[in-house]
């Protein structure tokens, strides 16, 4: 078995009397995604400053690409790539400039800084605009180049610290398959956010935090499957059919559905051919179906259900529903 | 590459980055070029003809300390920029990145000489203009207060990045820079004689390492006899350069490891 590019043990660390970090695990094969998701002040950028090595831990453990973040920082950083919350570039510099300062201090040779970073300006789609200072760039154009400078060294082990904080949905998309090409040439990646639909698109696996500790961890798919099943949504033609309707269905409920105002919301296991049974049972009992849907728990229903908040202000959007 | 050399490079990269900004923020480029001609011009043509300045031209004797006044202020923006890397997350990337930890400020301090010898063609070329002399002194004095001033330069460059550290904005930076050191400079020799001061003051001003230095470099530029006075200014800016060196790694350790 291959070491993880990302192992973490008993990871602590304080701020005076307050405890960032209370003892975390969490590991990343190589060519994987963590997500670690949690709310603000939960304790991720801690977690990634160590691991960045921009922060020794007071307790626990952490290796990264086979290096230990404390003994061995000095030979880590060559093989780890930081892109933070806020974009880490000199505004006053040009895309070229910044990219090319960041490849002459890994001590690439002129040439070859050069070289990358117009490489790296093509590939982030910032071949027009490499020649302007940074300051004229979007929001979304100076975390590309943010990101772009994270990836000059071609670096194993990539931490990106709330990436698309604060950008717009277009620009969140285009980073996000930025993201997805990295993992693609096999990339680890330790991926923080409070969003719920990111971790839920480019994690393999989550691990949740809040004050401090890992309070869940597993696949996107694990973690809603913990808080119950699915919910079965049928919209009817007909309002007056509803009671009709609760009683065809209910056979096939865990729990009694539900009515509100044209739907009937009846609460599944999901099980192979669910959509055709439930269809058959309201055909034969006569009820008309305006619409008919499965909805999966949200990374939102989770994270509610185990720490009682909710994890981000932002409204995250649903999953995609399997519409007969 | 050796560590050494590697620092090198890395101080020279960072140098390169600092300096290129200075033509692109037309405010920096006027502190470093307009502003020491617009003070010379101030109190030569202004002050100048109310002012006793003893034996001298009024323009001989405020030429060396308006320098040394400037070349202090050539780190300012050392102070401005640390306050501002620190603030966007430049010294976080800086330090992920397996480069010298000590470039970050060797590269701003290095940048800031550079920046000085500029500020000192501007000042000699609008002091000859406004009818400056060197009096009696040889080549070899008007080199060594060359080298005096940006050792004093490279001096205040230690000081202002303590400040530029200590300050959350760089709009702190500017206001700590400014109340601070700036009435320093004009209760000392810089621009009138100690001598002319009410007691208390001129005590404070003959203590102050402005005047030391002020009073070495006309010494040196006007043959004034204060001959004692060159090496305690030497050895005002290795004790400057000694205390705040220090303070600023520590400083800057402490900022970075937050």
């Amino acid at each position: 078995m291959t070491e993880d590019a990302i192992a973490v043990e008993g990871l602590a660390k304080s701020y005076g009397s307050v405890r960032a970090l209370r003892g975390v695990d969490f590991a990343a094969p190589p060519g994987s995604v963590l997500g670690l998701l949690g709310p603000n002040g939960a304790g991720k950028t801690t977690a990634v400053r160590i691991l960045a090595t921009l922060l020794e831990p007071d307790g626990g453990s952490a290796r990264v690409a086979g290096l230990d973040v404390v003994r061995d920082a000095a030979a880590l950083r060559a093989r780890i790539g930081l892109a933070g919350q806020y974009a880490a570039v000199d505004e006053n510099l040009t895309g070229l400039e910044n990219l090319e300062m960041v490849g002459r201090l890994y001590h690439m040779s002129r040439t070859d800084a050069r070289k990358r970073a117009q490489d790296l300006l093509e590939r982030f789609d910032l071949t027009d605009a490499a020649k302007r200072p940074a300051k004229t760039y979007s929001g979304g154009m100076r975390r590309r180049l943010d990101l772009a400078a994270a990836l000059v060294f071609r670096p194993p082990v990539l931490f990106l610290d709330e990436p698309t904080t604060g950008l717009d949905p277009r620009s969140r998309l285009a980073l996000w398959e930025t993201i997805e090409g990295r993992v693609a040439a096999g990339t680890t990646v330790l991926l923080t956010t409070q969003y719920l639909d990111e971790a839920d698109r480019l994690a393999d696996r989550i691990v949740v935090i809040d004050h401090g500790s890992v309070i869940a961890e597993g696949t996107s798919d694990e973690l809603k499957a913990q808080i119950g099943g699915e919910r079965l949504d049928v919209r009817l033609e007909d309002p007056a059919d509803a009671e009709r309707a609760v009683g065809a269905l209910s056979e096939m409920c865990v729990d009694p559905p539900t009515i509100a105002d044209h739907t009937v919301s009846a609460p599944v296991h999901r099980h192979k051919g669910m959509i055709a049974e439930a269809v058959r049972r309201l055909d034969d009992a006569g009820v008309g179906i305006d619409d008919i849907s499965i909805h999966r728990p949200t990374l939102d229903d989770v994270f509610i259900a185990l720490t009682g908040h909710a994890a981000a202000v932002e409204p995250s959007t649903e999953l995609p529903a399997v519409t007969a | 590459m050796s560590s050494l050399a590697l620092t090198l490079s890395d101080t020279l990269v960072l140098a390169r980055r600092n300096l290129m900004r200075i033509p692109r923020q037309p405010d920096l480029l006027i502190a470093y070029t307009i502003q020491p001609v617009m003070f010379v011009l101030l109190f030569v043509y202004v002050f100048g003809g109310a002012i006793d300045s003893g034996p001298f031209d009024y323009v001989d004797f405020l030429m060396p300390g308006i320098i040394v006044q400037s070349i202090a202020f050539g780190g300012f923006v050392t102070a401005l920029g640390l306050s501002e890397d620190v603030q966007k997350g430049l010294i976080d990337r800086f330090r992920s990145l397996p480069m010298s930890r000590a470039a970050v400020l060797t590269g701003r301090t290095f940048s800031d000489v550079v920046l000085n010898c500029l500020s000192l063609v501007v000042l000699f070329a609008v002091g000859f203009a406004a009818g400056f002399n060197f009096i009696d002194a040889s080549a070899g004095e008007v080199a060594l207060g060359i080298v005096l001033l940006l050792l004093l330069g490279y001096a205040f460059s230690w000081i202002f990045a303590l400040v530029g550290l200590f300050s959350s904005t760089p709009e702190t930076a500017n206001s700590i820079g400014f109340t601070l050191i700036f009435p320093l400079t004009f209760a000392s020799s810089v621009f009138v004689p100690a001598s002319t001061m009410p007691d208390g003051l001129r005590q404070f001003a003959e203590a102050n390492p402005f005047t030391t230095v002020s009073d070495a470099m006309r010494s040196l530029w006007l043959g004034t006899p204060a001959h004692t006075d060159v090496w305690m200014a030497f050895v005002w800016c290795v004790v400057l350069i000694a205390v705040f060196a220090p303070l600023a790694v520590a400083r800057y350790r402490r900022v970075a490891a937050k």
